[in-house]
């Protein structure tokens, strides 16, 4: 299979996407004619011309509304934000309208838009800019969310949300458009609400998504040749559907359970996934449940405090000798 | 008379004085609106109010007379206790829905706020459908889901009331530039009061609208009160006139005129039509209730300011003697028409009182469009947290 970055898994799914139907439409600040912040963008301006790759002006709220209202008569817009810390900019278009509009019109009204960019922390851009609202998001019903870890996943998912008919929002993560993975060449879909096992294992469940997924991975590698211990690593791959059932399987087999979220504890992912898995299967649990996320303060600009304020793979090694009792 | 009672006044004074002042920079001259009243009026005499037949003009009075018994009824069911929420009466502005929304072809969309009875009734929506809504039962336009402010009905081009003030204007530039998109020539109007014009999603909207030369015209219903703050306590400057700043042409009308309200609404949104370009409309109207039923009315302007309009410019009233003069009403069939409103309302509330609530297990649909239809089920996880 060729090897794809992040990057350009994402940009071959929007490739795809908008020649296989033309009702799609890519919109965002710079998404045209600068190829994206990130890049991410890069060259669908010159395949697929002014028309379905458009540039908006920096006002957030304006133009996901606009988004919002143009899916509502069947245009499938796929809008960029430059970075998910913007969300709270246009905050009443994400919530108030995407995620509402189903429900207070009776079913009557879908909105099938996706709304997707960079989210985290890790490029050392201080406070306003290292948000990543997957928890606050994914409270909402009428919505969905989704977290691509590895290139194969990230063009798969974004391809599936496109041609979903809720507002679908895709979390990339900054640090991992360089990712290099395997996709194949051929067509395929990731269908949302389907965790991965990424990594089996017996002794020890890590329920992850997003970068801390290659972190752990990293880690368990560790694990396995230092203290000989056997890691299974979950990735949600979607926050929301939830896919719980994948996780429990997991559980049942290695009976300990550690969850590493690259976000505040606080209210976070992590806390619904340790009610559930205590609800479901408490009998399984050999050891309390353990939560390692981002340290809990704004995000610090200082790059090597940033380090240590997210998860990484030290901190994931020790959080898991912890989980194990040792 | 008190300061607070001056000020719609004392901005209407203003907007005259700047209209005509400005209008001539603008590409469309606004005329500062006439009190309907003093002498002949040439939006009357404007080809889409004459070529109007006679059934026709009586079917644009029916429509006011029915938004506003319908209305008095759900104040009724609201005293009563069978309505919950809010409750914002559009009495007093029913030339403004009827009016802009007598003008719709096939491919022409609305969208407007929280006080939108009176929309979803000049767009043709069933009352009975509508009373239901306000009683939160099944039967209602959303299924008991969305209650006064968020009436939908997308067969008709009616993309809701919303509730958050301003927030739907920016979805209203959405259902433009999809016409845009798809090739289509229809027009979006995008309602909002002027309470709304502050927010920033309205500026972002108005600069996308004519920056990409979307068919949209945003119509702001003037009725001199953002909520209990009058204008001229919550605006700086003109309404109509911040659309220079956009480059976009705008244009002042007399709400209390229905005539008015077509004369000058039809050229904008055909144009938005055939040349794909966006307007903003001020019409200058007035509500005789509170802001919603819950509010008491009392503190910021007077009763006499209210019963003025209510004797000068009501719209029915003003309407019904044009339709007099014209030969196009008769005093048998302006007895009918109120008659058969009241009936009509009457009607639509024993439809409500009589159908049932939504059930528990109702709450959790229509939140997915993948939820409700598991044949095309695509994916796996759960939704639901419950």
């Amino acid at each position: 299979m060729p090897l794809i970055t992040y990057r350009e898994a994402l940009r071959h799914a929007m490739a795809e996407e908008l020649t296989r139907d033309e009702n799609v439409v890519i919109l965002g600040e710079e998404v045209g004619q600068f190829h994206g912040a990130y890049k991410v963008t890069e060259g669908l301006l010159e395949k697929f011309g002014p028309k379905r790759i458009v540039d908006t002006p920096i006002s957030e709220a304006g133009f996901i509304g606009l988004g919002v209202g143009a899916s509502m008569l069947g245009v499938r817009p796929v809008m960029e934000l430059m970075f998910w810390s913007f969300y709270s900019v246009a905050f009443d278009q994400i919530l108030n309208n995407a995620a509402n509009i189903r429900y207070m019109s009776g079913g009557q009204i879908n909105c099938p838009i996706v709304i997707r960019g960079p989210a985290n922390g890790g490029t050392n851009v201080g406070a306003t800019h290292s948000h990543t609202p997957e928890n606050i998001l994914a409270h909402h019903p009428g919505v969905k969310v989704v977290v691509p870890s590895t290139p194969y996943d990230a063009k798969g998912l974004l391809k599936s949300a496109i041609r979903d008919n809720d507002p679908v929002f895709v979390l990339e993560n900054t640090i991992l458009y360089g990712l290099e993975g395997e996709v194949p060449a051929e067509e395929y879909l990731v269908p949302l609400g389907h965790a991965d096992v990424k990594r089996a294992g017996t002794d020890l469940t890590i329920v992850t998504y997003g970068r801390p997924v290659i972190q752990s991975l990293a880690a368990a590698q560790q694990l396995q040749q230092q203290h000989n211990l056997s890691v299974e690593i979950v990735d949600l791959r979607t926050i929301r559907p939830l896919d719980i059932d994948t996780v429990l399987a997991s559980v049942r087999k290695t009976h300990r359970v550690l969850i590493v979220e690259e976000q505040r504890p606080f209210c976070g992912v992590g806390a619904q996934l340790a009610y559930m898995i205590q609800n479901e299967a408490f009998d399984e649990l050999d050891a309390p449940i353990q939560r390692l996320g981002t340290v809990d303060a704004p995000a610090i600009y200082s790059p090597p405090a940033e380090i240590e304020q997210l998860p990484n793979s030290q901190r994931i090694l020790k959080a898991a000798l912890a989980t194990m009792g040792s | 008379m008190s300061k607070k009672s001056t000020d719609k006044t004392a901005a209407a004074a203003k907007k005259t004085t700047s209209a005509a002042k400005t209008g001539g920079a603008n590409a469309a001259p606004a005329a500062a609106p006439k009190p309907a009243a003093s002498g002949p009026n040439p939006s009357h005499s404007s080809p889409v109010n004459t070529a109007l037949s006679a059934d026709e003009k009586v079917e644009l009075y029916r429509k006011l007379v029915r938004i506003r018994r319908f209305e008095e009824r759900s104040l009724r069911a609201y005293q009563a206790k069978k309505i919950g929420g809010f409750l914002h009466l559009y009495i007093g502005q029913e030339a403004v829905a009827v009016g802009c929304c007598s003008l719709m072809g096939k491919d022409d969309h609305v969208i407007t706020a929280y006080r939108d009875h009176g929309h979803a009734i000049a767009v043709g929506m069933d009352t009975k459908a509508l009373m239901a809504e306000l009683y939160g039962k099944v039967t209602g336009c959303s299924k008991g889901k969305g209650g006064s402010m968020h009436y939908f009905d997308p067969a008709r081009n009616f993309w809701g009331g919303h509730g958050i003030v301003g927030g739907q204007v920016p979805l209203g530039a959405g259902l433009a530039y999809a016409l845009k998109y798809k090739g289509l020539k229809g027009a979006a109007m995008a309602f909002m009061g002027d309470g709304a014009v502050n927010q920033g999603a309205v500026h972002e909207a108005y600069n996308l609208a004519s920056l990409w030369s979307l068919p949209v015209v945003f119509v702001i219903e003037n009725n001199g009160y953002s909520m209990g703050t009058s204008q001229a306590r919550s605006s700086a400057g003109e309404l109509a006139t911040r659309a220079a700043g956009y480059d976009m042409k705008w244009e002042i009308i007399d709400g209390h005129d229905l005539y008015d309200v077509r004369a000058k609404m039809e050229p904008l949104l055909r144009r938005a039509r055939e040349e794909s370009k966006p307007a903003l409309v001020e019409i200058m109207t007035y509500r005789y209730r509170g802001h919603s039923v819950a509010d008491p009315d009392k503190t910021y302007r007077s009763k006499t300011e209210i019963e003025d309009y209510q004797r000068t410019k009501d719209p029915i009233n003003l309407f019904r003697a044009i339709l007099q003069s014209e030969g196009a009403l008769t005093d048998e069939l302006i007895e009918k028409i109120d008659t058969e409103a009241r009936s009509e309302a009457d009607f639509a509330a024993d439809f409500a009182e009589a159908s049932p609530f939504p059930t528990p297990e109702d709450i959790q649909k229509d939140v997915y469009w993948e939820a409700d239809n598991p044949s095309q089920r695509t994916s796996g996880g759960r939704l639901f947290f419950n």
